[in-house]
This record gives C-alpha cells, sequence and structure tokens, in this order.
C-alpha cells in the first residue's frame, strides 16, 4: 500500500517547523514517530500534502523532572525510553504502568509520548493517563506558546485542539501535593491490538488519605473519557472498600462503550468498574504493607 | 545511484517531489533519488534486491518487515526511506557472514525454529536487538521482545527456545 504523494521536509529547528505549517496552511502534517499517521496514511484516511518530519530537530528527545516536580516529556521521547526511564518507574507510577502497554515493543522504540496524544486515538493509552494527571500540552505556533489541558486539548476522536500553524513541543505533568500512586489496565485480544478497555488512575495520598484523584478510560467512548465524577468520589478519604466500590460504580456510569466484536457494552462497562477496583485495591494493600 | 519510482511511469499530471537519501545498509553506504512516500521496506526489496526483508500485513501489525535501523527494530513497512536518511539499517542479509551463520540463525535451524518462514527475518531481528542488550534473556524477556512478531504457523514454542539456543552460544562465545 502506498499513501498519495507528499512533499516531505526535514527542518532543523522548531521555528522552521512552523514555518513548513503557516506554508503548508492547513495541509501539513508534523511527523514524529509515524506509527500512527503512516499507517492512517497507506490505508488514505489521511492524506496531506506536505510531511514536517521533526526527527531531525535536536532538543526534543527528554523527559525530566523541574527542581519543583514538574514533568515534561518533549514531542521526540518514545515510549520505549519512557518504558526504560528510572524518573518514570520512581516518581510517576500511572506512567510507568502505561509505557509497557502501548502498541507492542517494535511500535515503542519508533512511536512518540506526544504524538500519540496527538493523534487522538479513544483507544490510545497514553491520553487516559494524561487526563488521569491533569496534564498538558505545550503548543508552539508563530505567536509563541501556549499550554493546552490534555481534557480540552482532545477535542474528539483523532482531534485535537492545535492550530494548522502550532506544533506539540512538550508534554506538562504538575507536581504532586501528595505521593503519587495509581497504576493503568488493559485489556487486549492481542499485544499490539487496540484496548478493548483501558483504565488509568493517579492519586495523590497525604497518609491514608486520597487528596487528588483522577481517572481516564481507553476505548469505551468517541473519545477518551474523564471520569470526573469517579475520581472526586475518592477525594477527602481513605481507600476503604466502600469509597473503592463507589469509584469503580461511577466510573463504569461514565463510561460509554458500543458493543462490537471486542465485546458487549455491558462487559465493557463491567471491565471498567473492575480495573478501577483493581487498581485502587492494589494502591489501598501497598498503603496497608508500608504502614 | 539508483533512481527509485515506482508506480511514477505514465504520470506527469504534476511534478514528482524527489528526494536523495544515503543509507549504510548492512554495512555498505547507499545513495538513492527517492520518492518521499517510498516505503523503508519497498526501498530494500525493490530498489536493493534483499527480499530477506519481508512485508507480511503491510499495516504496521505483524511484524515481518522488521529490520534494525540503528540497532534498534523498526517495521520498515511503516517507515519512509526518507526516514532512514544518514542512519544505518541491517536486514537479515546482514546476519552472517560469507562462511558462517550467525548464532541466531543457528539456534533457528537447531531447535526448528521456523516453519514456512515467512516471520523469520523480522524475528531473529528483534531477537538481535534483545540479545545485543541483554545477553542472558529469560524465557518470559523473549517473549515479551517478540511479542510485536507474529508467526501464523504459531510456531512460538520453538522460536523461544532458537532464541534461547543463540543466547547460550552467544555467552560462550563472549567468555560469559
Amino acid at each position: 500500500m502506498y499513501p498519495s504523494r507528499f512533499k516531505y521536509e526535514s527542518p532543523k529547528s522548531i521555528d522552521e517547523a512552523i514555518a513548513f505549517l503557516t506554508k503548508g496552511s492547513g495541509e501539513a502534517k508534523i511527523l514524529a514517530g509515524g506509527m500512527s499517521l503512516i499507517p492512517m496514511m497507506k490505508l488514505r484516511f489521511a492524506s496531506p500534502e506536505t510531511l514536517i518530519d521533526i526527527s531531525n530537530i535536536p532538543n526534543l528527545n527528554y523527559h525530566l523532572a523541574d527542581s519543583d516536580g514538574t514533568f515534561r516529556i518533549g514531542a521526540l521521547c518514545t515510549h520505549a525510553d519512557l518504558e526504560r526511564s528510572s524518573i518514570l518507574a520512581q516518581h510517576q507510577p500511572t506512567l510507568a504502568a502505561t509505557a509497557p502497554l502501548v502498541a507492542d515493543p517494535i511500535v515503542r522504540t519508533r512511536g512518540t509520548f506526544v504524538g500519540s496524544v496527538c493523534h487522538a486515538d479513544p483507544q490510545g493509552d497514553w491520553s487516559s493517563a494524561m487526563i488521569a494527571l491533569d496534564g498538558s500540552i505545550v503548543a508552539q505556533g508563530p505567536k509563541g506558546r501556549r499550554t493546552i489541558a490534555v481534557r480540552d486539548f482532545v477535542t474528539g476522536p483523532f482531534q485535537n485542539a492545535l492550530a494548522s500553524d502550532e506544533i506539540a513541543v512538550e508534554a506538562v505533568i504538575p507536581p504532586a501535593k501528595g505521593t503519587r500512586a495509581g497504576g493503568y489496565l488493559k485489556l487486549e485480544r492481542r499485544i499490539g491490538d487496540f484496548a478493548t478497555v483501558g483504565v488509568a488512575v493517579a492519586l495523590e495520598l497525604s497518609g491514608a488519605s486520597v487528596i487528588r484523584a483522577g481517572i481516564g478510560l481507553t476505548g469505551v467512548g468517541s473519545s477518551t473519557i474523564n471520569a470526573i465524577d469517579a475520581a472526586q468520589s475518592l477525594v477527602g478519604s481513605a481507600l476503604t472498600s466502600q469509597a473503592i466500590e463507589r469509584a469503580a460504580d461511577l466510573a463504569a456510569q461514565a463510561a460509554q462503550p458500543r458493543s462490537d466484536h471486542r465485546g458487549s457494552a455491558t462487559y465493557k462497562r463491567q471491565v471498567v468498574r473492575t480495573f478501577v477496583a483493581r487498581i485502587l485495591t492494589e494502591v489501598s494493600s501497598n498503603q496497608v504493607k508500608a504502614a | 545511484m539508483t533512481s527509485l519510482y515506482e508506480e511514477v511511469r505514465g504520470d506527469n499530471s504534476e511534478e514528482v517531489p524527489t528526494r536523495v537519501v544515503t543509507v549504510r545498509v548492512n554495512g555498505v553506504s547507499v545513495s538513492a533519488k527517492v520518492e518521499p512516500r517510498l516505503l523503508l521496506a519497498h526501498f530494500i526489496r525493490q530498489g536493493l534486491r534483499l527480499t530477506g526483508t519481508h512485508v507480511g500485513c503491510d499495516s504496521s501489525n505483524c511484524g515481518a518487515c522488521t529490520v534494525l535501523l540503528d540497532g534498534q527494530p523498526v517495521k520498515s513497512c511503516s517507515m519512509f526511506a526518507v526516514q532512514a536518511d544518514g542512519h544505518e539499517v541491517m536486514t537479515v542479509e546482514g546476519l552472517s557472514s560469507a562462511s558462517e551463520l550467525h548464532p541466531i540463525q543457528e539456534g533457528f535451524k537447531d531447535e526448528h525454529g521456523l516453519q514456512c518462514g515467512y516471520c523469520t527475518p523480522g524475528m531473529m531481528l528483534t531477537a538481535k536487538a534483545l540479545l545485543d542488550e541483554n545477553l542472558n534473556p529469560t524465557e518470559d524477556e523473549i517473549r515479551w521482545a517478540l511479542s510485536g512478531n507474529l508467526c501464523r504457523c504459531t510456531g512460538y514454542q520453538n522460536i523461544v527456545k532458537a532464541v534461547l539456543w543463540a543466547a547460550e552460544k552467544m555467552r560462550a562465545q563472549a567468555g560469559k
């Protein structure tokens, strides 16, 4: 399969990339790892006139924590980089649990975190984790930079809030006020398949008490779902079995799954409930162990 | 310089964009003028006539087209040749020397790690990337590393055995 013909540019700086985007007037696309875009171009779901390959722009492949705890992921940081990251393993339990479940190992060596969030596939894993963590995307355009919360950034299936002359340069996760806990669970028919259901939970704890919670749902709606009521129900109390059950029920209610070859809507809703409860129960039992 | 045009002849309605790429393939530097939409898999197979790289699903699912780009496994059906410009590619043809099989190839032979053989080049290259990083992988780590490569003959047991065999031989060679 061949994609339709396109012009190829490989800028050496972000400014140059933005200039190509401006020149492309809406018909140019940014190419990073290409693990979503290239298959879509081969199927001719996407036919950009110009591809702007940002892989030769220096200093975009990073992930680091600022001194205040803000976590930043550069536009060229791959899933594999994150999977192997000791910073992630130590400080970002939700992201660390997500990284090894994205696509398959070969795709993870090329695909990028920021690209995956921009692709805004309702079955993309990272958007759920970012929503749970209240993360943002930093967009840069001719007029400078702006920060867009991922809950506003993902505007629909395969749609994001970037203007046609803006490039997503970085993902940002705000610092935690408490101790981070959480996880990501995904049901897939085989490795590399799209998620039948994915659940991301990000908590901040102070002692036994939850002081912040976020829950993102993958694959159970026309776009990533922010299960805000379920998350809010956890804040201010300990992770008792009643609290866990209530949050799991509320998350299942927030899901909008459709019956398809991967499972019935009822089944998927039940998996959401189970996964939320499973992650929260594990956090709670780790608390008991630590105490 | 080889000129690579696919589906272009007879189509003069628009100017065809091209780009010169230089890629080091199995240790040899190759330059070619290509259309940006030329996939790396086709550059390797049709341009360089290295047909050991197989195209299976053509949609980034099966891993048959896996090659190593700067030592890391990539699906060459889901990458453009222009993206490999300035990089190093290893295909299955680069595994063996003129006289000797690579231990991974020997392992696949000895442990019957292939049936139809279609997935084998991709399997072996992914295994190479794993063994380059970890000469003593567990069976679990091998299965995990190969989880992006599908075998429709479902010969996974022997594929895993073949990689374990190769790891042992490579450890012995390295004196570890």
